[in-house]
């Protein structure tokens, strides 16, 4: 059980006085202090916290009205520019980055009376999927130590299990929400692409990189993202969210057309994963829903599009970190060029070199054609892939992942067997299409993630069949 | 083509502004090898009858007034995360020896 009621609950009682926002901070400072040992925090921004807990306190005290989310503690991914500890990425060139803006994320949020209580680890920049690439130290499994929590949000994901807070916040651009949700046992939730503003969000891939909460339940999932969603003028990629409140769903579960994603099921599949997930599609037919088998066949493609769109991106996006303007720079360097060479050298860890080095080699003349535009237009392909399935089915449903949480280590010599972890969740990214992961049981005492899939814009629709899931199966 | 040469690697680093100790070059022309051997499957796929994607959500030439916004945050601010400064100027190495 939870030391934590719904975000919704926590805030109306906050707003009653029933228990204080400040005795809420505490409590998440008491919790991350206790489990250090599963290195999920890179930093607490413990006195600002303090200090929002009291102006909230302070303002409820009055009788004014503190927000939809006051005196909510959250936590958020180190790739958000967050006030009150630094923003580094989990990455060395970082380190010291002490950010003179908060994300829009984050401001929506505290403007809604939350308080950001603590940064939590990833893959530095958002690279990987186990959290193994991160500069600092590799967070472990709430289930078993020596397992990884899934990437890149996989601070987040463990410090919601841990119990850490109620909610965290996460980017998912080729899966870092919905992976490390479904190997910790979390509720994650990826948007679709700009339905929330990435301003003041450390840029990865920017045609995918999505923000999105991981929580414990699909309720909490949806109010966070009303509060944090909607167009930014500071963010050109955001778009119009729905006029009707992403709580506001239809759980029904009967009648829905369901497409199970014949690409997903089959080789490379773990037994005990397909197992679970054909218990979980059977659960949703014997509640009413019109289970069908649709084929996608381009998204075998998916990863291989992937891994020419997202490295050609990041090495355009991490050109900026040069030694001159923030970060990390190199003290024995003697012309400016030589500045930029050995700042970035000791600067980047060996995932973000290898993802520049690779983007750097698709996007050189001669070969953009090619790789670049080849995989944009397979990127094409896919996204048509998904009209058609849609055209006969509201929902898809699939594995997040072809297996369990694997062991630390296991993967962290072969960058290939990495990427491919992802396999069944960056084709989403790639057609900018909402998706959730939810857990649905677990093997050997770690859990597997059930991935829903709805059309673009249909986040609301998604959510409702999200939570009519987690309706009949608790 | 697929497996790139040490020049290769060297080409890419130098490109990419890294200065890569021998062990790494070596790592990365095999790793770097493997990574484009796989992604090459897609040159079998026909697109001749698809245009490429951009963007996903059909958003096209977003503009705003070219105004300036009070981001709340001054020029000082900003300069406390540059590594050598002089004045309100950032301050580099010299870009001849």
């Amino acid at each position: 059980m939870s030391q934590w009621d719904s975000v919704a609950k926590i805030a109306e009682d906050v707003q009653a006085g029933k228990v204080s926002a400040s005795e809420l901070v505490e409590r998440a400072l008491k919790t991350i202090e206790e489990k250090q040992e599963y290195k999920a925090i890179i930093a607490t921004t413990a006195g600002r916290a303090r200090e929002r807990a009291k102006e909230i306190d302070e303002k409820i005290a009055k009788g004014e009205n503190a927000g939809r989310l006051a005196g909510v503690p959250f936590i958020a991914k180190d790739n958000f520019l967050t006030f009150g500890a630094e923003t580094t990425a989990a990455s060395n060139i970082l380190k010291g980055f002490n950010a003179p803006y908060q994300a829009t994320a984050v401001e929506k949020l505290e403007t809604a009376g939350a308080i950001n209580v603590a940064k939590a680890n990833l893959d530095a920049f958002a690279h990987g999927s186990s959290t193994e690439n991160s500069d600092f130290f590799t967070t472990l499994n709430p289930h078993k130590k020596e397992h990884v929590p899934g990437g890149s949000s996989g601070g987040s994901a463990a410090a919601v299990i841990l119990d850490m807070a109620p909610f965290a916040l996460g980017t998912d651009t080729g899966g870092s929400i919905r992976l490390p949700a479904a190997f910790t046992g979390a509720v994650g939730l990826k948007p679709t692409y700009g339905l929330v503003s990435r301003s003041g969000v450390v840029a990865m891939a920017s045609s995918t990189d999505v923000i999105g909460p991981i929580t414990r339940t699909v309720e909490d999932a949806a109010l966070v993202l009303d509060v944090m969603s909607g167009k930014d003028d500071l963010d050109g990629t955001s778009i119009e969210r729905d006029s009707v409140s992403y709580t506001d769903v239809d759980t029904s579960l009967s009648g829905k057309k369901i497409g199970v994603i014949k690409e997903y099921m089959g080789e490379g599949l773990d037994a005990g994963v397909k197992e679970k997930i054909d218990q979980a599609i059977e659960k949703l037919k014997s509640a009413g829903a019109e289970i069908t088998e649709v084929s996608l066949p381009s998204l075998p493609l998916a990863l291989a599009v992937y891994y020419i769109l997202c490295p050609a991106e990041v090495s355009s996006n991490l050109s900026r970190y040069d030694g001159q303007r923030y970060g990390y720079s190199h003290p024995d360097a003697k012309t400016l060029d030589e500045s930029y060479e050995l700042s970035r050298e000791v600067g980047f860890g060996a995932e973000a070199k290898r993802r520049i080095m690779i983007g750097t080699y698709v996007l050189s003349s001669g070969y953009y054609d090619a790789y670049y535009r080849k995989a944009q237009s397979v990127r094409t392909k896919i996204i048509q892939d998904f009209e058609k399935a849609f055209e006969q089915v509201d929902f898809l449903v699939g594995p997040t992942a072809p297996m369990t949480a694997f062991k630390i280590g296991e993967n962290i010599d072969d960058p290939l067997q990495m990427y491919l972890v992802d396999i069944m969740t960056v084709a989403v990214n790639l057609s900018g299409i909402p998706a959730i992961s939810v857990p649905c049981g677990e093997i050997e005492g770690l859990p597997v993630g059930l991935q829903l899939m709805a059309p673009q814009k249909h986040d609301r629709a998604l959510l409702g069949l999200a939570k009519g899931y987690e309706e009949i199966t608790q | 083509m697929s497996g790139l040469t040490r020049e290769d690697v060297l080409k890419l680093a130098r490109l990419s502004r890294l200065r890569l100790s021998d062990e790494e070059i070596e790592k990365y022309q095999a790793e770097l090898s493997d990574l484009i051997e796989y992604v090459e499957q897609l040159k079998n796929v026909d697109t001749d009858d698809v245009e490429p994607t951009n963007q996903v959500t059909g958003l096209k030439n977003v503009w705003r007034e070219d105004e300036i916004i009070d981001y709340g945050f001054t020029p000082d601010d900003l300069l406390k995360n540059a590594p050598a400064t002089e004045g309100q100027l950032l301050k580099v190495k010299r870009m001849l020896q």
